[in-house]
């Protein structure tokens, strides 16, 4: 019937429409593509001038030169180290504090207008007191990277824990769990997918708070070579080193949701 | 004259609402004897959730008193089963951990955790689904589980709030008959809230009537039809005379509490 292949030819941009991993992988790739080529066609044009923005045959050779130098991976290396160390301290200390407050009011009570409180201090104001305080090595780097993310986590994970229905916690008690039984068994499990999400969207924003960390005040870093490149108006390192950035951030987002579907295959939604 | 298994008097009870406080149970007096099935119908908001969670121990009460064995119940406990109203499996474990959830909770332990469950999932006809996880499973099935993880530990009194509210009727047909069975089987003692009169009159011994504002039992409608039933009694004479006294004590609460909000609105 024509009616029915009409709502199929249409299906791709109807509500609750399904999409095989295979052409979701299409049609972001085919994104790409697009978005490169009229970056290409712009500079190749000459619409832009090189020094703003130079074409993407200049800019990859650049990066291949940086990647053939070592002076890419030293780079990334470096950055790497300072998100991960910086991540783990938020992460290691928001969880625990996160499941506290979203469970016993009271503790919510003392901590989260705090919590808050500071959430809304601008981090980049941060930056120069980091910098009395820990100097400009790697201390300085995790401190931002934690009072970036450590504060929004802390919220993020309490809401994911009061979003456990309540009578989950009331199986525990009809069945005599103790408190703690109850809280490790019963609440934590519940809240995991959901904590496990926010960690993955505060890891996006440590990669912000790193950068603006070493653009301001370092001696290695991805952040810090940005700056150095300006100096010499290097736009290809520039640009190239925003690329590698956001490629970052994409694997590891990708990776971290990956792992989800993997932990947490029993919470997709049926459909 | 036997003590009764499950014994509510007197039972007061308010919640804070603005600055005031209401009134929600008022004087309930209310006993089951063992292996009795007991109804709690009412308009909507009259207090029978919060009654069965008085009873399961999960929230406290005013003044008056909750007897189970003659003893006053402090907190919940494993000798009354609960079912409730939302969905509680929890996702992460299938359907057989969920029940062994419960049976580790009872203290069992290795090869005797995995039988009982298994067990009881064949009681609900879910033993092919016990190594499915919930988001798997159909609500009835959920519901299923749910009761399987309730019964497992062999509670004494069964607690049940709207446990089929969510069911298409064919499949609540299938659930009553399945908690008609459990409950001849087990000899429990069930406390079954509904909003449906003809489940309510089909179930059980006694049908408890509540009034709204405040909440009170207004009537204990005994349901004197013989067991066991089968499903097509629902249309006989018997059936429906009893079926329309309770829908009419109902009714006649709701108009009242229509023509109260008129009052005051
Ligand atoms: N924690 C609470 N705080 C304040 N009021 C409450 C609380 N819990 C219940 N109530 C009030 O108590 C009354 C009875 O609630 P309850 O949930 O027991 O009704 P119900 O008879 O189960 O209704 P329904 O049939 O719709 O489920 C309602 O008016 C409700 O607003
Ligand atoms: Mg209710």
């Amino acid at each position: 019937m024509p009616r029915r292949s009409d709502a199929r030819g249409q299906g791709l941009f109807r509500l609750t429409a399904r999409l095989t991993p295979a052409r979701f992988v299409a049609i972001s790739c085919v994104v790409f593509a697009g978005l490169l080529a009229v970056w290409w066609g712009v500079t190749a044009s000459g619409l832009v001038k090189p020094l703003f923005l130079p074409g993407p045959d200049r800019v990859f050779a650049r990066l291949a030169d940086l990647a053939a130098s070592g002076q890419l991976w030293e780079d990334a290396g470096v950055s790497i180290y300072r998100i991960m160390v910086g991540f783990l301290i938020a992460t290691v200390l928001a969880v625990p504090i996160g499941v506290l407050i979203g469970c016993y009011r009271a503790w919510e009570a003392i901590i989260e207008p705090v919590v808050d409180f500071v959430r809304y201090m601008p981090v980049v104001a941060f930056v120069p007191l980091t910098i009395l305080w820990a100097g400009t090595g790697d201390g300085q780097k995790f401190l931002i990277i934690w009072i970036g993310t450590f504060f929004q986590q802390v919220l993020l994970i309490m809401d994911n824990v009061k979003r456990v229905p309540w009578d989950f916690v009331n199986v525990g008690r009809t069945l005599e769990l103790k408190e703690r039984e109850i809280l490790a068994r019963i609440v934590v499990p519940a809240a995991l997918p959901g904590i496990w999400d926010s960690l993955r969207i505060s890891l996006g924003w440590a990669w912000t708070w790193l950068v603006l960390a070493e653009l301001v005040a370092a001696t290695s870093g991805l952040g810090y070579r940005i700056v150095t490149a300006q100096r010499f108006f290097q736009t290809e390192t520039i640009i190239g080193y925003i690329l590698v950035l956001g490629l970052f951030g994409l694997v590891t987002d990708q990776a971290m949701k990956a792992i989800a579907k993997r932990l947490f295959r029993y919470a997709e939604a049926r459909r | 004259m036997t003590q009764p298994k499950l014994s509510v008097s007197g039972l007061t009870k308010t919640f804070a609402r603005g600055s005031e406080r209401i009134r929600v149970l008022d004087g309930i007096d209310l006993e089951i004897p063992e292996n009795e099935f007991v109804s709690l119908v009412g308009t909507s908001g009259c207090g029978k959730s919060t009654l069965l969670s008085i009873v399961a121990g999960l929230e406290d009460h005013d003044t008056g008193s909750v007897l189970v064995d003659g003893q006053p119940v402090e907190g919940p406990g494993r000798d009354r089963g609960v079912v409730f109203q939302s969905y509680t499996l929890f996702p992460w474990l299938t359907a057989r951990q969920n029940v062994e959830f419960a049976l580790r909770a009872a203290g069992l332990k290795g090869a005797d955790l995995r039988d009982r469950a298994l067990e009881h999932l064949a009681l609900v006809g879910l033993e092919r689904f016990a190594d499915a996880h919930p988001n798997q499973l159909s609500g009835g099935m959920k519901q299923r589980v749910a009761i399987a993880r309730a019964l497992s530990y062999r509670p004494k009194i069964l607690l049940m709030d709207e446990p089929f509210g969510a069911l298409d009727a064919l499949t609540r047909h299938h659930m009553q008959e399945l908690l008609t069975r459990v409950w001849e089987r087990h000899r429990l003692t069930v406390l079954f809230i509904t909003h449906d009169v003809e489940e309510a009159v089909y179930l059980s011994d006694r049908v408890a009537v509540m009034s709204n504002q405040p909440g009170r039992i207004k009537e204990i409608v005994p349901i004197t039809i013989d067991r066991p039933r089968p499903y097509d009694i629902t249309s006989t004479p018997e059936f429906m005379a009893l079926h329309r006294r309770v829908l009419a004590s109902i009714r006649e609460e709701s108009i009242r509490i229509a023509q109260m909000d008129d009052a005051i609105g």
